[in-house]
């Protein structure tokens, strides 16, 4: 097992670590050396899996966050069985009136009343789950896609191909996330979900690049992959079946988080107007960052979204970070 | 104090009682030494929503740099407050030639530039002479307001609307202009014409504009103004984003009541909000209509202004051919619901346009009805077009709020709807406004579009003659319809029409005209902008130009 | 060690370089413009075709690009537009880069003062209850949407409570002498004390709304970082030497575990540095992110251009430096 505070496992240390930083995410020690668990899991036929399960299952963090997890999911699947009224039908608009009445009450029928173009707001919040996730997991899936490409790329190839590659992330890195998400949702000549959702996936792929990249470059070295290479296993066989399988650990961790930095990210981009304009398919991003202007007076219509999206991103983050240290075989003792 | 009006629970209100008290005392700092009584402030905050420009009027063209230069600096004509009319400023009175092309003004005598220098016909005439003579890179973009109004520079020679100005004796003025315009001398109330300090204009280099990369880069004047007006720049402070002015205590006409006056440029509109409540500013600029009845219920006061602004949908008849004919036009009209638009959607106040101009202006129509809500006749005429069910792209910009309409989306949510239940197809497409939108309106990109206007000053010219009066180039490219030319013709008469009544008269006929024959466009409404201010603000009227001046107003404590 | 830097320092010319060009042909490639921004309403097809003639915007790209390359070769890239319309662009940044460090070397400073003690209690008392609610504690931190958390703050402290001012970095009623630009630090120079505290105030709620991430990120590093050096073989060495628990802890524990601290801190920074756009935006806080934001809305290229390439420049500087700490720290980095 490398020493954690050996210098060569120090640039990884480093790249884990830059994942961090852009990110809210992502974790530094555990991640690096979690290339470890790939050993374990082929060396010894203790699986991995099961071991850190055994001890999930007895974690109250995560059972916590799988709960909110899954319950999330279940809502988002059956959003239009559940929800009391269309959410995109202005039922209560007629009694809007700009100054004395922007915001609906609640009443019989619309618990939570309605919004500013009278549409009720609680089947606004079951319906949004849908969209919600659909950003948050369509988000950190194109960003993992990119990721994984430039990654395996530059961790599998090495050399000036890793150079290249590492530069191009860097320059990535080196621009503000949210400016570079905001620039590329004003690039596209109709904002649209999916504007945002490309927004939100180019910020997380640098994060991903390095993070495999990490992973690929300690597999290079290890054991079974210089034994693949003695046996004259092809590169790409090499890349593919025993280098890309085994970095993937801290990867899959990662995305758990990242679809709460997305869903958040998400509400961002439309607090600074730069989220989907067409609200007719609510997302809880959304709503919140459309509450802005009535947020003084009529709270509870930014409230309910921040609260869904603060409880469901600690659900998959509290998810996520139990499922890092699980993972991570020197917790395991 | 402040906080007594919100109870506090017993035990943090002590603790807040001392920080409070700290920053009491931190905030009035500077004593009460300037100002008048003991009851009011010395100081009065106001929220800004941007920084501003620069300081010299000339060159700016943002409503958040003539907040701030409107106090510093006065023109020839000034608005009388609360109304878009004019009335006499540094110019007493002022008459024009029987043909309109010279007019003669009498200057007010006595009074003085911060600097010292007198304000007399020579000052008049080198500030006019300043604003004419400009390089080749002010003229393309800073001198913007001169270019709109007088159609050209001193280097345009004779196409220019400006031709000269003669200092006859120490305080007449004497303009010359190359056609009778209405614009004349309204315009002359614009920010950007104020009068200037010319020794101050000199030793800065005022008219120095240079291209700096793709932005321009103005002389030291534009830092520095000098103006006559009842306050002067103390300081722009860019790291704390505040603006300073100070009284000019040699002020000609009556002294400003309040020692200082502040902007505090504040992006966030929720962040305004809660800095008027906490009491740090006095009040900010047009607050979200959402929020007046909330202010007004926290005792603030919401004054709005009259609607001095416009409405529409733009239809490109280029781009669609279909909407060359005028049935299908008025079929769009009449398939407005624009009464419930005006009642869910605008502040209170707001009113169904029956025109290209609201009723503040000279030569609005007041016979004109306005297109009656009618599907079926809306159907009908689309039937007899021989246009049912086509296809309509129409656009609406995001990320923006103007005053005449708050919510672009729910505004355009609604005509859709509208438009869909007389069976017309919607193309909906949308565009960031600096992002792409205006770009694609000027283009001719877009079958019909959501846009509006403000008016600058009181004329017709202003509006009409904006929309429709280029017949070479506007949005609603009239060039290819068989009225344009017509219209464009009548606009510029009635412009040229000296006598006041009978140019009104002239243009009630045009916009009968426009709305009953010619129909370019949609005018749907006119919403009124509104300013707040706490409850202990007193003496603020509110200017249908926007236009308002701080120096009657007094902040009790 | 030079060559190291010089190295490194290579790499970042190198990489602002291929920026500069990235910046240029993705600012080109954004629709609408600096022309729309500046006329508004106004642009008029003939104003529109002035205004691009006077800023040269009317040029083929290509001569575009070598303009900006040869001016900012010189140092300038040119008057802001949006933001601080005609000053000088690089200006706009000199006099919001200061705002910009006050605030994030304040969050930081709560951040660690927060983060490191928390994560090594909780590594201590490892799945104890304490240990769980401060993960969960910091992780709420991270899921609440950061200008919704901003507008709570303002509304309990500043409005309800008055006990900090809303927004801004001073109150205009102070007259501050400006010497640094960092407020704090100008009122101890001036010996306007006044006006430090002012600043300060204005200092807090800002920059607990944006320590809330790096929180959360050192407590969590802190305490991965001392649960693995727990378990190492020199601390049971050091255990069983009967080494007293004081000595173990501050040499050996702390020491080893704080390595991968730093590095996060440093990277954090870089984050911070640049990453405040929000709560910028919400406090009003005139700073590189509140510049971004407007310049972002009103097509600011210039601003835009140099607010990008500076903040490369700082995170690679400040990678650079986390190094070179790590270097100090660790003697066997030294070797490389």
């Amino acid at each position: 097992m490398p020493n954690p505070l050996n210098p060569r496992g120090k640039k990884e240390r480093i790249d884990a670590l830059a994942a961090t930083s852009a990110d809210t995410s992502g974790g530094g020690v555990a991640v690096a050396t979690v290339d470890d668990a790939g050993h374990v899991e082929e060396s010894t036929g203790v699986s991995l899996v099961a071991s850190a399960w055994q001890r999930l299952r007895r974690n109250p963090v995560f059972l916590i966050g799988l709960t909110i997890t899954t319950l999330f999911v279940l809502l988002a699947i059956f959003a239009p069985l559940i929800a009391p009224h269309d959410p995109a039908d202005p039922i209560l608009l007629p009694e809007v009136r700009p100054q004395t009445n922007p915001i609906p009450p609640a009443r019989e029928g619309f618990p939570l009343g309605a919004d500013n173009a009278g549409r009720d707001i609680l089947s606004r919040l079951i319906v949004g789950s849908r969209q919600t996730l659909v950003v948050g997991v369509m988000a950190t899936l194109f960003g993992l896609l990119g990721g994984l490409t430039l990654g395996t790329l530059a961790g599998a190839f090495g050399g000036w191909v890793d150079s290249v590659v590492m530069r191009v992330v860097d320059v990535m890195l080196s621009i503000p996330s949210l400016l570079l998400a905001f620039s590329i949702a004003a690039i596209a000549a109709r904002a649209s979900q999916w504007t945002v959702i490309i927004a939100i996936a180019v910020v997380q792929v640098p994060i991903f690049a390095r993070l495999l990249r990490g992973s690929m470059l300690a597999q290079r070295a290890s054991d079974h992959v210089l034994a693949a290479r003695a046996l004259g296993v092809k590169e790409s066989a090499i890349v593919f079946r025993h280098m890309l399988p085994n970095s993937l650990g801290p990867v899959i961790v990662q995305s758990t988080l990242v679809v709460a930095t997305s869903i958040i990210d998400a509400a961002a981009l439309s607090f600074l107007g730069l989220g989907n304009p067409d609200d007719r398919q609510p997302e809880w991003g959304q709503m919140l960052g459309k509450a802005q202007p009535y947020i003084y007076d009529h709270p509870a219509l930014a409230v309910w979204p921040a609260l869904c999206i603060i409880v469901v991103a600690l659900g998959f983050t509290l998810m996520g970070e139990s499922l890092r240290e699980a993972l991570d075989p020197k917790s395991r003792r | 104090m402040k906080y007594t009006r919100k109870a506090a629970p017993a035990a943090v209100a002590a603790l807040a009682l001392t920080l409070t008290a700290c920053a009491q005392s931190d905030r009035e700092d500077g004593g009460d030494a300037g100002s008048g009584g003991g009851d009011v402030k010395d100081t009065i905050t106001f929220g800004a929503a941007g920084a501003p420009e620069l300081f010299d009027p000339y060159y700016a063209t943002d409503g958040e740099t003539f907040r701030v230069t409107r106090q510093m600096m006065e023109g020839l004509v000034g608005i009388k407050p609360g109304t878009a009319e004019i009335q006499p400023e540094l110019a007493e009175s002022w008459e024009p030639s029987a043909d309109g092309k010279t007019w003669t003004f009498k200057l007010r005598q006595g009074v003085k530039f911060w600097d010292g220098e007198p304000f007399n016909a020579e000052a008049v005439c080198y500030n006019f002479e300043r604003m004419s003579d400009q390089n080749e890179v002010a003229q393309g973009g800073p001198a913007g307001y001169w270019a709109d109004v007088m159609g050209g520079f001193k280097s345009d020679g004779a196409a220019a609307l400006y031709q000269g100005c003669e200092a006859t004796d120490e305080s007449t003025a004497v303009i010359k202009i190359s056609r009778s315009t209405s614009k004349f001398p309204t315009a002359l109330s614009l920010d950007s014409f104020s009068m200037q300090s010319p020794k101050a204009l000199k030793e800065g280099d005022a008219n120095n504009v240079t291209k700096q990369g793709d932005g321009f880069g103005y002389p030291a004047y534009a830092k520095n103004p000098v103006g006559t007006g009842p306050y002067k720049l103390d300081k722009y402070d860019e790291g704390n984003k505040t603006v300073t002015l100070v009284r000019n205590d040699d002020y000609w006409g009556e002294k400003a009541k309040t020692a200082k006056l502040v902007f505090k440029i504040i992006p966030d509109e929720s962040t305004r909000r809660q800095e008027l409540e906490a009491g740090s500013i006095d009040g900010y600029d047009l607050p979200n209509p959402a929020d007046w009845g909330g202010l007004e219920q926290a005792g603030n006061q919401v004054l709005i202004r009259p609607a001095f602004n416009i409405m529409y949908v733009g239809l490109n008849p280029k781009k669609n051919p279909k909407l060359k004919d005028l049935k299908v036009r008025q079929a769009l009209y009449y398939a407005l619901n624009r009464e419930q638009l005006v009642k869910t959607q605008l502040p209170e106040g707001a009113k169904v346009a029956t025109q290209f101009m609201p009723d503040t202006v000279s030569g609005f129509n007041k016979d004109l009805q306005p297109y009656a809500y009618d599907k079926a006749k809306a159907q009908q005429l689309l039937k007899e077009a021989g246009a049912e069910g086509m296809t309509l792209q129409f656009a609406y910009p995001s990320e923006v709020s103007r005053p005449y309409m708050p919510d672009p989306q729910k505004i355009y949510e609604a005509l859709r709807a509208d438009l869909e239940a007389v069976g017309i197809k919607v193309q909906v497409v949308t565009a960031p406004w600096n992002g792409g939108y205006l770009d694609t309106v000027d283009n001719g990109g877009y079958d019909a579009w959501l846009l509006g206007w403000t008016g600058d000053y009181d004329s017709p010219d202003n509006f009409i003659g904006t929309f429709f009066g280029n017949l070479k180039a506007n949005d609603f490219q009239t060039s290819v319809t068989s009225y344009g030319a017509q219209l464009s013709k009548d606009l510029e008469a009635a412009d040229a029409i000296v006598d006041e009544a009978e140019r009104a008269a002239a243009y009630e006929k045009v916009n009968q005209q426009i709305m009953e024959q010619d129909l370019p466009g949609l005018a749907i409404s006119h919403s009124p902008p509104a300013l707040v201010v706490s409850e202990k603000v007193k003496g603020l009227t509110p200017s249908p130009l926007t236009a308002e001046t701080f120096s009657s107003v007094t902040v009790e404590k | 060690m030079i060559r190291f830097i010089v190295r490194r320092l290579l790499q970042m010319v190198g990489v602002v370089v291929i920026l500069s060009l990235l910046v240029f042909a993705w600012l080109k490639a954004l629709p609408g413009g600096t022309v729309s921004a500046l006329l508004g309403e106004r642009a008029t097809p003939e104003r529109r075709a002035a205004l691009e003639k006077a800023l040269g915007l009317d040029q083929p790209i290509y001569v575009q690009y070598w303009e900006f390359v040869k001016r900012a070769v010189r140092g300038e890239f040119g008057a802001s537009t949006g933001v601080q319309p005609g000053t000088d662009a690089f200006d706009v940044f000199l006099t919001r880069f200061p705002a910009t460090i006050e605030l994030a070397v304040c969050a930081l400073v709560l951040a660690i003062v927060l983060g490191i003690p928390l994560g090594y209690l909780a590594a201590r008392r490892r799945a104890s209850l304490f240990d769980n609610t401060s993960i969960v504690f910091s992780l709420i931190g991270i899921a609440v949407p950061v200008f919704f958390l901003a507008f709570l703050l303002k509304y309990w402290f500043a409005v309800k409570l008055q006990w900090l001012p809303v927004s801004g970095r001073q109150d205009p009623g102070i007259d501050a002498t400006r010497v640094t630009g960092f407020f704090v630090l100008d009122g101890l120079l001036t010996r306007e004390f006044d006006a430090s505290w002012d600043a300060l105030k204005h200092l807090i709620l800002p920059s607990l709304a944006l320590a809330t991430i790096p929180f959360a990120v050192i407590f969590r590093i802190t305490r991965a970082s001392v649960l693995e050096v727990l378990d190492e073989d020199y601390v049971r060495t050091a255990e069983s030497k009967g080494l007293t628990n004081r000595i173990i802890r501050g040499r050996h524990v702390l020491r080893n575990a704080l390595l991968p601290v730093v590095t996060t801190i440093g990277l954090q920074t870089g984050g911070l540095l640049v990453g405040a756009v929000l709560t910028e935006r919400v406090f009003s806080w005139g700073g590189l992110g509140d510049a971004l934001a407007i310049a972002f809305q009103r097509r600011d290229y210039a601003v835009l251009q140099v607010c990008i390439l500076m903040a490369a420049v700082t995170y690679v500087v400040i990678n650079l430096l986390v190094d070179i700490a790590y270097a100090v720290i660790d003697p066997r980095v030294r070797t490389r």
